[in-house]
């Protein structure tokens, strides 16, 4: 029998109250990108799904919405990987081990799972894209026997883009994944692939009838990778994207985030390439105007 | 007591027994429009009135409201407002009842909002019925709001010298019990009413160039139409559209520091759909640029999105954002824009 209030009741007194959280451990990938490890008050589980996000809260400053980029089998803690972009992100920067702050969510739909399960895998990272995309990896690689087989592709800008570096040396050793990278511009100490991420998909052995793909990256991107998803012939309901919106109350009333009908804080954001065909219109250039 | 009277001459009296109930607030002329404002004496108000600059939308979601009360070090959160009052919305149209109703749906969908439910559960509703139209921006007709259809507590009726009373909740029901000068309704009266609202709905007629399924159907086809190029075009991208509409309830939520650099709040504000800020992102990815990308959000959040999720039209006819157009769109123009569209086709 459970004793403590979950972290779900806790929030039930109101939606807009974050919960207490403290930072347990940093990591600076690059100039802009960091890792917050990061446990919630009395170390319960965000009970988060791979794909969902969160309101990270410094009171003075805002809210801003931040994909979990660490599994659910991971206990007593959540990851955050931040992009210094904007005012919270900049802020959140300057916070190290010790810091507290404020947590609202998990928010949306992750990936499904259980649709998933049983099936291939191909994840396609662009960007930033590896940051959610990490979240699904671990919970994989945490149950590699419930998935059939799994190829991750990694794009970035240049080699110093890179982010989770000895997690990505790991993933290249492992004999139970395929794992290929690629970056647009090389520098001189880089050996692997140099070319866009969309061209490392002709060459990735596919049945496409069992095999879900996972993507996420810029707006821009999706429009390539799809396309040559398709030509793979990976059905559309198994080809898995994640949008970027203006995340702001999470709780589908605020507005920012609408793509037509849909709050993508609520019904994604995490979406299927079938999902993406009805926001015509209302998607960023590059996310749905994919034509087979 | 579900119908009742009341004389005319009698309102003040009845008027002053509700400020025991809580805070009153009615129409009132300003300049030469027409606001709601707390009203103290039954004489300051318009009883006649076009619908006022901003809809009753500011008593029970309003411009500004504290979600959450905050301090930095020590971390501390707690409920912004601990106690709700009562108040009373006097002489609120049928199209603006509609309006709260609209509010209700989305503010009770799961996750709940927790300050609307607590500021509507102290609103009491005494609606009026209009008899003529307000003026020609109105499209009350074409979505059926131009006849009281419940969401009130009491719906007045003119009948010349007397009132009709609909009491139609228990909270009415206390606010017209135990007064000498309301009495129940007689057949007569019955009779006076139905004539009364019979005249009226001969003045009444559909705005739009087809009725309210064939709407739907031309905001099905009417996506990429070129009304809204040309609406577009036109409009200046001021906002008062959505600033004026009684179904607008998007907001933005920022933190407000107090003196000592530690206390704080987080409040939410009225956000508009028409800002060309409002789908941007920190990296600067503008997900809905143009403003006839933006115009058509806000008549699909009206006709189309709401209709999908809760079977409920957002545009309640009441005209206010045709009224405060600074570039002259109109809805009812553009409405028929695209059914004449579609016949065309």
């Amino acid at each position: 029998m459970k004793t403590e209030t979950s972290y779900q009741e806790l929030l039930k007194t109101s939606p807009y109250k974050p919960v207490k959280a403290k930072i347990v451990k940093t990591n600076k990938y690059t100039e802009f990108e960091k890792l917050f490890r990061i446990e919630l008050d009395g170390k319960k589980d965000l009970e988060h799904v791979p794909g969902q996000f969160v309101q990270v809260s410094l009171f003075g400053v805002g809210e801003a919405p931040i994909s979990v980029c660490s599994s659910p089998t991971e206990k007593g803690f959540f990851e955050l990987t931040v992009r210094r972009v904007g005012g919270l992100t900049t802020a959140m920067h300057k916070l190290e081990t010790g810091s507290v702050l404020g947590i609202r969510g998990p928010f949306g739909k992750g990936f499904p799972l259980d649709a998933m399960r049983g099936n291939d895998l191909l994840v396609v990272a662009g960007g930033l894209g590896i940051v959610p995309l990490r979240s699904l990896i671990h919970y994989i690689l945490d149950q590699r026997k419930d998935f059939g087989d799994v190829q991750i592709l990694l794009g970035c800008k240049t080699p110093k883009d890179m982010l989770f570096g000895e997690e990505v040396e790991a993933w290249q050793k492992r004999a139970d994944i395929k794992f290929n990278c690629t970056v647009d511009r090389a520098d001189p100490d880089w050996k692997g692939n140099v070319g866009l991420i969309t061209s490392l998909i002709p060459g990735a052995s596919i049945e496409p009838k069992k095999t879900y793909a996972v993507v996420v990256g810029p707006p821009i991107m999706y429009k390539f990778v799809i396309v040559e998803l398709l030509k793979k012939e990976i059905p559309g309901h198994q080809i898995i994207v994640s949008l970027e919106r203006k995340m702001k109350c999470g709780l589908g009333k605020c507005g920012h985030c609408q793509i037509r009908g849909v709050y993508v804080c609520q019904s994604g954001p995490v979406f299927t390439y079938n999902d993406l065909q009805q926001m015509e219109g209302e998607c960023h250039e590059g996310e749905c105007h994919v034509k087979a | 007591m579900k119908y009742a009277i009341i004389p005319k001459t009698d309102m003040p009296r009845w008027f002053d027994s509700l400020k025991r109930h809580g805070k009153i607030f009615g129409p009132k002329k300003k300049e030469h429009q027409y606001v709601f404002r707390p009203i103290n004496e039954f004489e300051e108000m318009s009883l006649v009135y076009i619908p006022t600059i901003l809809p009753p939308k500011k008593y029970y979601f309003p411009q500004k409201e504290a979600l959450l009360k905050f301090s930095i070090d020590p971390y501390k959160t707690d409920k912004a407002i601990k106690e709700f009052e009562e108040f009373i919305l006097f002489a609120v149209h049928t199209c603006d009842i509609a309006g709260i109703q609209c509010m209700d749906v989305v503010f009770n969908d799961a996750p709940a909002d927790p300050n609307y439910l607590n500021r509507k559960e102290k609103m009491t509703i005494i609606g009026l019925e209009c008899m003529s139209y307000c003026d020609s921006y109105a499209s009350c007709t074409a979505v059926g709001n131009h006849v009281p259809r419940g969401g009130y507590d009491i719906m007045l009726t003119d009948l010349g010298d007397a009132y009709a009373m609909h009491v139609n909740s228990e909270k009415g029901e206390k606010l017209a019990a135990g007064k000498s000068y309301i009495r129940e309704m007689s057949e007569a009266d019955r009779g006076r009413l139905k004539r009364a609202q019979d005249e009226k709905l001969k003045k009444f007629h559909n705005e739009f160039n087809g009725d309210i399924k064939s709407v739907e159907r031309a905001f099905d086809d009417g996506f990429f139409s070129s009304v809204w190029q040309d609406v577009g075009r036109r409009c200046v991208g001021c906002t008062n559209c959505t600033a004026v509409c009684p179904t607008c309830y998007c907001f933005d939520i920022a933190d407000e520091m107090s003196m000592n650099l530690n206390d704080g709040v987080r409040a939410r504000t009225w956000s508009y759909c028409q800002m060309d800020d409002f789908a941007k992102v920190a990296t600067g990815e503008d997900f809905r640029p143009g403003r006839d990308g933006r115009q058509r959000h806000r008549y699909y959040r009206k006709f189309k999105y709401p209709v999908a999720k809760y079977n409920k039209y957002f545009c309640t006819g009441c005209g206010r954002c045709t009224r405060t157009c600074m570039a002259k769109i109109s809805l009812i123009e553009t409405v028929n824009g695209l059914l004449d569209e579609r016949k065309g086709a």
